[in-house]
């Protein structure tokens, strides 16, 4: 290893070249250049979502409706910096508004914080990580519930729902996936003739090629009630629908990686098994199976951040009640669907906007260690496969 | 092979014919759904599909079946990956050069950009979204505004645009283009390389003359499947610079856009009248089904060319 380092510097060891030539050698920094700007926008993807979500990861934000409040005619005692956050403005704004405005911003405040209502709830920092997570006795509430609410008078930001949601609906598409496509990636790579084989996997591959809003639309319009008239609930639009066409998404990325495990298995393992007797579905379940099981494991953990990540196809068919239940025929909110549909209409910088990163930051994170395990595990896959035949 | 055939047929085992059954029927059904979707797709949608309705804009309704067309939003889609793929294309072609051409293979900072840009392919695309949010529009786009036109208080750059979709959708696929063209490099024999070296060319000659033109098919192959990713994506296109409705086409970079896959979910959500608006949605995932899949087969096609060239090398 260490003497690989120091020679591979010399490419094909020629390195008179890079001194002899200046045009050469900057085209080889401008390539390293380049390269090194295209792998640093993946860590830029780590740090400007993470970076909005950070308030709240820290526990720095504050969305309680009850916050000091400075009488407009306080208002030259302030330093503009102070006055500037205090009416929450950015500095361009800031810098465009005249005296007389922000006066009235500043007699605005006075009167929300007038109008804001007086129970306890409104003093209640709801982005504070308790409040996040586990259930709150609101004072309009018989119960402690956990509520999802950004647009009310007291914006509730709850993600127990949404990850709720988030997990009812994978599995669901786990369930229904994940048996299908191992079992057609045993028949295509193990027991069908050849000429179906050629048949079957460009037609999965197609499954992967048709767009997740195409599959929303279909389950949406189509699936739905179909689905509705067959086990007859209530709500036309629930995780149920959302997870099976959810689980078409997932079909073809499960079957191409498990396929690739199963046919990197060296023919010798068949040959010598179905040579000792066994039949060709003994030598496919018995042999094939145990030596490829990494790999399906992977393409499982793979088709699951396939699915938590996927958007369109459960913001279309879930029907987006944020509720917490587990019953697979009630309507269902996700992360993903809760980002796309409210990201927009969120104030800029405000607790709604960093809550919405701050749960992509988790999806980010989930789907990112999710990815890893199972490319390790394929990597150690092929390691063994090779080592074995060598 | 023959021999192989007469010694399974002679000994029958159940368990064999039984799950040999289940296994296919499994494959069977997942074809059987495919089909289902697409026969769907088309009964009902081929009867709207005309010229008109592929060429014709949507200056009247949208959602009157009769005027409603589609150009707009395949203008936008075709806009958008058209500029996605000028960015993509050549970071992610000089990027994999980088990495299978100059750094060596095996030190721990190249397996780990390998193993960075891989798994930023799993990343969810919604997370794309949100990354081009606050980094293209309100970080570069916000501080553009700020830095070549303080006097103006309408952002200009600091809002959703076409550029901004396209420069998101171009970090989304960033990683098939580099792993596409890692591949086709690699696949190149050695020995080309050390023959033009022994004639004397340079390294960048090399490269320029004697790899990319035999990595062109492999690169390119990586180009079309990003763009037929791209062109069907949603999720960060909804938060970057997609819009529902547009009297005009976007005229420059900083303009929004329909799209068409943007237009499947509002016809799909938001149409006043689900029953009478139905032909054109069915119409509008045909064209968009058309393009994804005209793009894939494209793919294919030219994968299978470069692997017969490849058998010739060998």
């Amino acid at each position: 290893m260490q003497l690989n380092t120091s020679t591979s510097r010399t490419w094909l060891a020629i390195r008179r070249g890079h001194r002899a030539r200046p045009a050469e050698w900057l085209a080889e920094k401008l390539i390293f250049l380049v390269s090194l700007s295209a792998i640093l926008t993946v860590f830029l993807i780590f740090i400007f979502v993470g970076r909005e979500a950070l308030p709240i990861f820290l526990g720095k934000m504050n969305s309680s409706l009850v916050g000091k409040v400075i009488p407009p005619e306080e208002m030259d005692k302030l330093t503009p910096e102070a006055l500037r956050k205090y009416l929450d403005l950015t500095e361009a704004q800031f810098k465009e508004m005249d005296r007389e405005t922000m006066k009235l911003l500043m007699e605005l405040k006075v009167e929300t914080a007038d109008e804001a209502p007086k129970d306890k709830d409104a003093a209640v920092n709801t982005t504070a990580w308790r409040y996040l997570i586990f259930p709150y006795q609101w004072s309009d509430y018989e119960k402690p519930v956990s509520i999802w609410q950004p647009i009310s008078q007291i914006p509730k930001y709850n993600i127990a729902p949404l990850i709720i949601g988030s997990i009812k609906t994978t599995l669901i598409a786990l369930l229904f996936s994940v048996p299908l496509a191992i079992g057609a990636s045993i028949f295509v790579s193990q027991l069908a003739p050849v000429r179906l084989r050629e048949i079957i996997k460009p037609a999965i591959e197609l499954l992967a090629g048709v767009p997740s809003v195409v599959l929303g639309f279909f389950a949406l319009i189509v699936m739905a009630s179909v689905l509705q008239d067959i086990f007859g609930y209530e709500s036309r639009l629930n995780a149920f629908v959302a997870g099976i066409a959810l689980g078409l998404a997932v079909i073809p990325v499960v079957f191409s990686i498990s396929e690739d495990a199963l046919t990197s298995v060296p023919r010798s393992y068949t040959q010598a098994a179905l040579a000792l007797g066994s039949s060709r579905w003994e030598a496919a379940w018995k042999i094939v199976l145990p030596a490829a099981l990494p790999g399906i494991l992977a393409a499982v953990i793979l088709g699951f951040g396939r699915a938590i990540g996927e958007t369109m196809v459960v913001l279309m068919a879930s029907g987006n009640a944020s509720i917490v239940s587990w019953n697979i025929f009630d309507s269902t909110r996700t992360i993903t669907a809760t980002i796309a549909a409210e990201v927009l209409e969120a104030v800029v910088g405000g607790p709604h906007y960093r809550m919405l990163f701050m749960t992509g930051a988790l999806l980010f994170l989930v789907t990112f260690v999710s990815n890893l395990v199972s490319e390790i595990v394929i990597h150690r896959l092929k390691h063994r496969m090779e080592g074995k035949v060598a | 092979m023959n021999q192989k055939r007469q010694f399974t047929a002679r000994r029958f085992a159940f368990s064999s014919f039984f799950f040999t059954g289940v296994t296919g029927l499994a494959s069977f059904l997942i074809i059987a759904m495919l089909a289902l979707i697409l026969g769907n797709i088309l009964y009902n949608g081929m009867g709207a599909l005309s010229w008109r309705f592929i060429t014709g804009g949507t200056q009247q309704d949208m959602f009157d079946v009769n005027k409603a067309g589609v150009l707009p939003m395949v203008f936008g889609t075709a806009a958008r990956v058209i500029l996605m793929t000028l960015f993509v294309l050549p970071i992610g072609v000089i990027t994999a050069i980088y990495l299978t051409e100059y750094a060596s293979g095996h030190t721990g900072i190249t397996r780990f950009i390998r193993g960075a840009v891989s798994n930023l392919a799993g990343v969810p695309s919604i997370v794309f979204g949100l990354f081009g949010l606050g980094f293209f529009i309100h970080f570069v786009g916000q501080n553009m505004d700020s830095l070549l036109r303080p006097d103006d208080p309408k952002p200009l750059w600091g809002k959703e645009a076409i550029l901004w979709a396209s420069l998101t959708l171009a970090v989304m696929t960033l990683p098939v283009v580099i792993v596409a063209t890692e591949e086709a490099l690699r696949a190149i024999p050695q020995g080309l390389r050390e023959g033009s070296l022994a004639l004397g060319a340079t390294k960048l000659q090399t490269i320029v003359r004697i790899v990319l033109p035999q990595a062109l098919p492999g690169i390119m192959t990586g180009g079309i499947l990003a763009v037929s990713r791209a062109a069907g994506e949603v999720a960060p296109i909804l938060m970057t610079g997609a819009a529902y409705y547009m009297a005009s086409l976007p005229r420059s970079l900083t303009d929004k856009f329909m799209d068409l896959g943007y237009h499947v979910f509002i016809l799909s959500t938001q149409s006043p009248n689900i029953e009478q608006t139905r032909p054109i949605l069915y119409a509008t995932v045909i064209v968009l089904l058309l393009l994804t899949f005209a793009l894939n087969f494209v793919a294919i096609l030219v994968r299978a060319h470069m692997r017969k060239q490849m058998r010739l090398f060998a």
